[in-house]
């Protein structure tokens, strides 16, 4: 089993006419995924990548193609509307790959989800993937291998590195799932541990996390009280230094709080297994399981 | 974007936020005038740099008389000011601030900022004004107050009185604090800051409300729909290599180490720093070449890392995913030819295209070291550079 995208996930991609969104789209479908459609606005009419059709709008693709998760390539002034629209449009699985946006947009747009059946996944993420079934993103889908480990990361390739390693030992995925680099994400770590305590087809968990705020120690503590499936841990930038933003938005030590050295130590407390070296991820998933 | 106290306070001003009068100085024969024209017994003289902790370093400085705030601008424009938050190197001072002295009864603290616990914005405010908010936090936590502010409703007078009430405001004060937090409210949504903070917010003995110091980050990425904003950035303040690297794109800070890193994507960055270390050695910087990188950026890259004279070998660790592997290997061979690159060049690549890659680098004739994984990578550079 997997969680959050499977045989059953009927995609649109927003922004689907754009160079990233069609390249990516395409991808997706050479992968399995069932792709049903794209929007972009004023393009609605056409037909892409085939027989894929474009919407105007989100609405008109859920009535007309019964579409429950959407990727979204929108650029970064107007992502976040692209997420209200998708949300509005009653879309169950938002994918945002969009990096950028600013952060004031994004209070809005997590106030007004908490109201909808809609859950977001990102921005500023590499998307979701249970292999052998289903991708919605950019990761590259050839290092994947089915399997029954869960991975969530906040970091990209940093995730591929992990899968790599695993793979290259034999070890398969349930499902990856890229939760993003920003400040304000619509899922979080603990979201995703819930899932993959649930699912059946996951027997081991691999979290990925980073400086820079408290998402590591929440979902260390979530662990400890709900998680009974082995968990193993990494965070980067343990040599970061303090006040600097290490690339992603989200990544940055700030009055002292969200060191590497902190989150290692409340995620050993709590019984995961804290990796110190990037490099031993996949040779310590193996011993776990 | 960080920005200078005095281009806070222009901004605080267009939003009704009341801050002291003032006026900007960068050089020692305009201050007497400066200092009359501001008009007030005794003036402020403040040097204009990045960095909090002024005070501490000696860029902050009473005037009795105009002779004497010129005198003091006199020393601290062309100081290098060393403060806590500047590291040993500190800051050239270009500018200064001259602002009105008031008598003052009462410093609070007043931030407002995004907090990632709730995913919504946070004001703080404590009675403990003047210090480091930071070090209120850790001794005493309870001195703080704080507010989560619905993003569909504002600050409301209800919220700005709860604040109020808390910091223990009374009299005519509380009056003009209520639109002090609403307006400054305003101002943090509609200049899209990320951080806001008043330190100290003072109350004068004539029951006025200012902020007598301000510092303000603005959203990087909200800059595209702040382009007058954009003019208040100082390049004077920011080490001129990342200046350089993000004229081309790329993610580059600098650190202290000699083993300089090429790699896309952050997280994978970060992590090909901390593998550096734990192989004993001590990276020099921290660059993301993204995604899409080409020829040309992977050349850019290059060149921004070699102009930092401690880098004494060079590591390339890249997980090949939209980035093909032997994209990157032509890139690598062209620049170090290019460059004419001496040091050692240890290139660990994986994932898209990994096969041709490497034969690229082989048959460039070209004396890579070929990193087979990240650890064996990181050991190699560093035993390299022995």
């Amino acid at each position: 089993m997997s969680i959050l995208v499977d045989e059953k996930t009927r995609l649109i991609t927003q922004g689907i006419t754009g160079r990233e969104g069609m390249f990516h789209t395409e991808q997706s479908m050479k992968y399995g995924t069932k792709v049903v459609g794209g929007v972009t606005p004023g393009k609605g009419g056409q037909e892409v990548l085939g027989n894929i059709p474009v919407f105007n709008t989100v609405r008109e693709a859920v009535v007309k193609t019964k579409a429950n998760a959407t990727m979204i390539f929108v650029p970064p002034p107007f992502a976040s509307d692209a997420i209200l629209e998708a949300a509005d449009a009653g879309i169950e699985l938002i994918i945002c790959i969009t990096e950028g946006i600013p952060v004031s947009d994004m209070v809005d747009v997590y106030k007004y989800l908490k109201g909808t059946n809609s859950r977001l996944v990102g921005p500023n993420c590499p998307g979701v993937i249970s292999p052998g079934k289903a991708k919605i993103g950019i990761m590259p889908a050839h290092i994947h291998k089915k399997g029954n480990v869960g991975i969530i990361s906040r970091s990209g390739t940093l995730t591929y590195e992990t899968v790599g390693q695993l793979t290259a030992l034999g070890i398969g995925q349930s499902t990856c799932v890229g939760i993003g680099g920003d400040p304000i994400i619509g899922t979080r770590f603990i979201d995703v541990l819930e899932l993959f305590q649930r699912d059946r087809g996951t027997k081991a968990i691999c979290m990925i996390g980073e400086i820079g705020g408290s998402a590591e120690d929440e979902a260390a503590y979530y662990i400890k009280k709900h998680v009974t499936k082995p968990v193993i841990g990494f965070i980067a930038g343990q040599t970061a230094p303090p006040g600097r933003r290490m690339g992603h938005a989200g990544a940055i030590i700030s009055g002292g709080q969200g060191t590497a050295e902190e989150k290692m130590k409340v995620m050993k407390r709590c019984g995961i297994k804290v990796v110190k070296s990037p490099a031993d991820l996949g040779k310590t998933l193996q011993k776990a399981l | 974007m960080k920005i200078h106290e005095y281009q806070a306070k222009e901004i605080l001003r267009k939003y009704n936020v009341a801050v002291p009068n003032g006026v900007l100085v960068s050089k020692k024969s305009e201050a007497a005038k400066a200092a009359r024209k501001v008009g007030t017994d005794v003036v402020v003289v403040k040097a204009q740099i990045h960095a909090g902790g002024r005070g501490k370093g000696g860029g902050v400085k009473l005037a009795k008389s105009p002779q004497e705030a010129e005198k003091y601008a006199g020393n601290i424009l062309g100081m290098t000011l060393v403060t806590p938050q500047t590291g040993p190197e500190g800051r050239l001072v270009k500018k200064v601030l001259i602002e009105e002295g008031m008598s003052i009864a009462k410093e609070l603290y007043m931030g407002i900022l995004v907090d990632r616990e709730t995913s919504q914005v946070l004001i703080m405010a404590s009675e403990a004004g003047g210090m480091e908010i930071e070090e209120v936090a850790a001794d005493t936590p309870e001195r703080i107050i704080k507010e989560t502010v619905d993003p569909v409703i504002g600050v409301q007078p209800f919220l700005a009185r709860k604040i109020a009430f808390a910091l223990n405001i009374k009299g005519p004060a509380l009056k003009a604090i209520i639109p002090f937090i609403i307006n400054l409210y305003d101002a943090f949504i509609k200049e899209d800051c990320s951080m806001l903070e008043i330190n100290p917010l003072v109350i004068t003995s004539d029951d006025r409300v200012l902020a007598l110091d301000a510092k303000v980050d603005i959203d990087d990425n909200a800059m595209f729909r702040h382009k007058d904003t954009l003019a208040c950035r100082d390049l004077d303040e920011e080490d001129p290599l990342e200046v350089e690297a993000s004229k081309f794109q790329l993610n580059y800070i600098k650190l202290d180490g000699n083993i300089g890193c090429m790699v896309n994507g952050a997280g994978l960055a970060m992590a090909t720093m901390d593998i550096i270390k734990l192989s004993g050695g001590e990276p020099a910087n921290f660059l993301d070449v993204g995604g899409g990188a080409d020829e040309e950026m992977i050349e850019n890259g290059f060149r921004i890392i070699l102009s930092d004279p401690s880098v004494k070998g060079i590591f390339i660790n890249i997980f090949g995913g939209i980035l093909r592997c032997d994209i990157l290997a032509r890139g690598v061979v062209a620049a170090t030819k290019k460059l004419k690159i001496k040091i050692p060049v240890v290139v660990r690549m994986e994932g898209t295209n990994m096969e041709a890659g490497h034969q690229i680098l082989k048959d460039s004739g070209l004396n890579f070291a070929i990193g087979n994984g990240m650890k064996d990578g990181a050991q190699k550079v560093v035993k390299a550079i022995k």
